[in-house]
């Protein structure tokens, strides 16, 4: 094998340095343009920075729209989500008290009608988005605290809903943080 | 129609449109025809130059071999040493800590084989050095490894008889140059494009709108992320992998991450075809390959779009499907595909958790790593299922009573024992390390291994060795797997399981290639015929169905009927 070594670490190190060296930093320099350049998309209130356009926020104010529950208690410094079966009994016995728990604070709510998006837990602990129809079934209860007429607030989801790619393709979405940003500016 | 379906079908329609032209593309490229990208020959000569490298001496099947274990043996030493003393290189702005031996172990041959189980979070277990430099490296170089040595098979059989099997080192650097890299630019502009980090500015702190103060781990894992899908690897800048809203932030990306890893595995099938002139062997192997994909992609789907029954039993609405684990701009149908497809090319990313689905999906899962050839991963995809038609050829030769003959070769009694030692080790790895795990996990119960219970925890080890074995690197994740015990035996599944697979078929094929060539006669038992691929097809079934049932039946089944009866 003596005759291959050479040539092995040499075309190694030659290959470290496109693949490891060279590539990322082509990457680097052309997303620079690109929003948020690089560095994630953030989103601002006036002029302080109030998190990231992809990463989901923690809402435990009944006043708020509120994300799916996290594995991660949504801080982005790690990621993950329950790694529970589906047939666990513990599991199932956290969904049950999660359903519980929304029917207390959202008086008048079928439970028929609560999606499942809202009593499990996401895979990455992050997930910024609601489906519309988990953010509709908020605004009742929101509206009452807040003090404005419910139609508003799903006027409110309807106008912050991003429908499915080119309208054909995928779940349409909501982003909790921006719908939580534009109900603050509510008066 | 339903969106999230139409997302699907348009997602392998998309795949197909781009990897048939990629596959002649690929079969130019290595038969040193004349393509759009020959602008970079200079540079390539250079490298030879700088490398000490004759590109135009031939090696014999041998030879390659033991160019491909030396320098997969200096990658290995490599990567080992880097990850033990990352904390103190540069590129650490998190200051994450080094990686102890029995982990750094793991690591470097999980992604030296084209793994990719990570038994650490990326956000906490690298430095961005490390995810470049050991990780990135890793993922083109092993993916390159995979395609170099399936070249090595599709020279073996373009010529009558021969023993000159091309350059080594110059297929792995035109893998690189001509395939790998330009392709890559183009995934890791759209997804930075649409969201993901590029830049290598470290973890950063917020405080969010209700106050929290939180971090948000970032980096340049663009880049890292296009050659993870384009080379089926599948490893992940972040610990949750493609879920990770920065890691895969629309439904776009969604759709590119699972183009790009399924692309290559298909052109690999059409090169195949144009490369040996033998177009028709190829539509039969891409169409039983294509059928074994449905088999398992369908019941997937379906279960994941129907939702878990213990949680509609609790009277709540399940809109668009079994949703714990998942992610709302994905959703269960795309997360369903996207489940068979990284299973069956081994590429082992996920944009949902496998310990999280439902029952008859993670049957699906295990059934796509046992077979491992619907496809399968860059380059090695095919050398599996080479094995399959060599054993296939043996035994229609024994039906109907006439020599076993391939591609104008006798296929005599070496290259018999060789296919059938090949495709035996999987089903011995697999079900040697879960007994072994199970009996250690009976009579420890305190090492705490399992976060599920009952079938599921079983089904937990089940999955973790055939990932292992199968070189496909996702998990069900809630397996406690960063310890001695998973660390070394796992690693020794994986080192087994990648080289002999892929010494196996090249020394078949060399083999072959150096016999007499005997031309088609009447005789002749014919392998570009339906026939034959059916054939296939049940020798596929019945290895993987009979050696796993007894282990599947423990799993995932007994799960299965727990929660539907």
């Amino acid at each position: 094998m003596k005759q291959y070594f050479f040539p092995a670490l040499r075309l190694t190190l030659v290959l470290v340095l496109i693949t490891a060296g060279l590539y990322p930093l082509l990457i680097a320099g052309l997303a620079k343009v690109a929003p948020g350049g690089g560095n994630g998309v953030t989103v601002k209130r006036g002029d302080s920075v109030v998190g990231y356009a992809n990463i989901g926020q923690k809402f435990s104010d009944n006043r708020y729209f509120q994300g799916r529950p996290s594995a991660v208690d949504y801080n982005g410094a790690g990621s993950g989500g329950s790694n529970k079966g589906p047939s666990n009994p513990d599991y199932l016995q956290t969904v049950q008290e999660r359903i519980d728990t929304f029917l207390a604070h959202n008086p008048g709510v079928q439970k028929a009608n609560i999606p499942a998006e809202l009593v499990t837990a996401s895979g990455s602990g992050l997930d910024p988005h609601l489906s519309p129809a988990a953010a509709k079934i908020q605004a009742p209860r929101i509206a009452m605290l807040r003090g404005l007429p419910a139609s508003m607030l799903t006027a409110l989801v309807d106008q912050h809903t991003k429908g499915p790619l080119l309208g054909l393709l995928g779940p349409a979405t909501v982003n909790v943080l921006q719908l939580n940003l534009a109900l603050d500016e509510m008066k | 129609m339903n969106t999230e379906l139409l997302g699907v079908i348009a997602t392998y329609a998309i795949t197909l449109l781009i990897a048939i032209p990629l596959g002649r593309y690929i079969a130019r490229v290595f038969r040193g025809e004349r393509t759009l990208l020959d602008f970079l020959s200079p540079a390539e000569r250079l490298i030879y130059r700088v490398c000490g490298i004759n590109p135009r001496e031939e090696m014999n099947w041998k030879q390659h071999l033991k160019a491909l274990l030396t320098i997969n043996m200096i990658w290995f030493v490599y990567a080992f040493f880097l990850l033990v003393f990352q904390d103190r290189l540069p590129l650490n702005p998190d200051g994450n800590a080094a990686q102890t031996p029995d982990l750094a172990f793991n690591t470097a041959i999980s992604f030296l084989v084209n793994c990719n189980l990570q038994h650490y979070s990326g956000e906490s277990g690298l430095t961005y050095f490390t995810q470049l430099f050991v990780i990135t490296f890793l993922q083109f170089v092993s993916a390159a490894t995979g395609i170099a040595a399936l070249i090595v098979l599709f020279k073996a059989f373009r010529e009558k008889t021969t023993t000159k099997l091309g350059n080594f080192w110059e297929i792995l650097v035109k893998t690189n140059t001509r395939l790998l890299l330009p392709l890559c630019v183009i995934i890791a502009l759209v997804l930075a494009f649409n969201g993901t980090p590029a830049s290598y500015a470290g973890k950063d702190t917020i405080v969010t709108l209700q106050g929290d103060t939180v971090g948000v781990s970032r980096g340049p894992a663009a880049g890292m992320i296009a050659i993870k899908h384009l080379g089926t690897n599948g490893g992940g800048w972040f610990g949750a992998n493609s879920i990770h809203p920065l890691e895969n932030p629309s439904y776009l990306t969604n759709m590119t991450e699972a183009i790009a890893q399924m692309i290559i595995p298909i052109a690999m099938v059409f090169a195949l075809g144009f490369f040996i002139n033998r177009r028709k062997f190829s539509y039969i192997i891409f169409g039983v390959m294509t059928a074994g994909m449905l088999l398992l992609l369908i019941p997937s789907m379906m279960s994941e779009m129907n939702g878990n029954p213990a949680i509609a039993q609790m009277g709540i609405a399940q809109p668009t499907g079994a949703m714990e684990g998942k992610e709302v701009r994905i959703g269960p149908a795309a997360t369903g595909y996207w489940s068979t497809i990284t299973t069956i090319i081994s590429t082992g990313s996920v944009n949902g958790f496998h310990d999280s689905t439902m029952p008859l999906t993670g049957l699906m899962q295990l059934v796509a790593m046992m077979t491992n050839c619907f496809y399968g991963g860059c380059g090695v995809g095919i050398l599996n299922y080479f094995v399959f038609i060599i054993i296939a050829v043996f035994i229609s030769g024994l039906m109907v009573g006439r020599t076993p003959e391939f591609m104008g070769h006798k296929v005599e009694a070496r290259e018999i024992k060789i296919a059938a030692l090949v495709a035996l080790l999987h089903p011995f790895l697999i079900l040697a390390g879960t007994a072994l795990s199970s009996f250690v996990i009976t009579r420890q119960p305190e090492l705490g291994w399992l976060n599920n219970p009952g079938h599921h925890g079983f089904s937990e080890m089940l999955y973790e060795y055939t990932s292992a074995a199968a070189n496909n690197g996702s998990g069900f994740e809630g397996l406690g797997d960063n310890n001695i015990f998973w660390n070394v035996s796992t690693g020794f599944v994986l080192i087994l399981s990648r080289y002999l697979p892929i010494l196996g078929p090249v020394a078949i094929a060399g083999l072959l290639a150096q016999k007499k060539h005997i031309p088609a006669s009447a005789g002749t038992l014919s392998t570009d015929t339906v026939t034959f691929g059916v054939m296939t097809m049940a020798v596929i079934l019945i290895i993987a169905a009979l050696a796993f049932f007894p282990a599947l039946a423990l799993g995932p089944v007994a799960e299965y009927f727990s929660l539907y009866l």
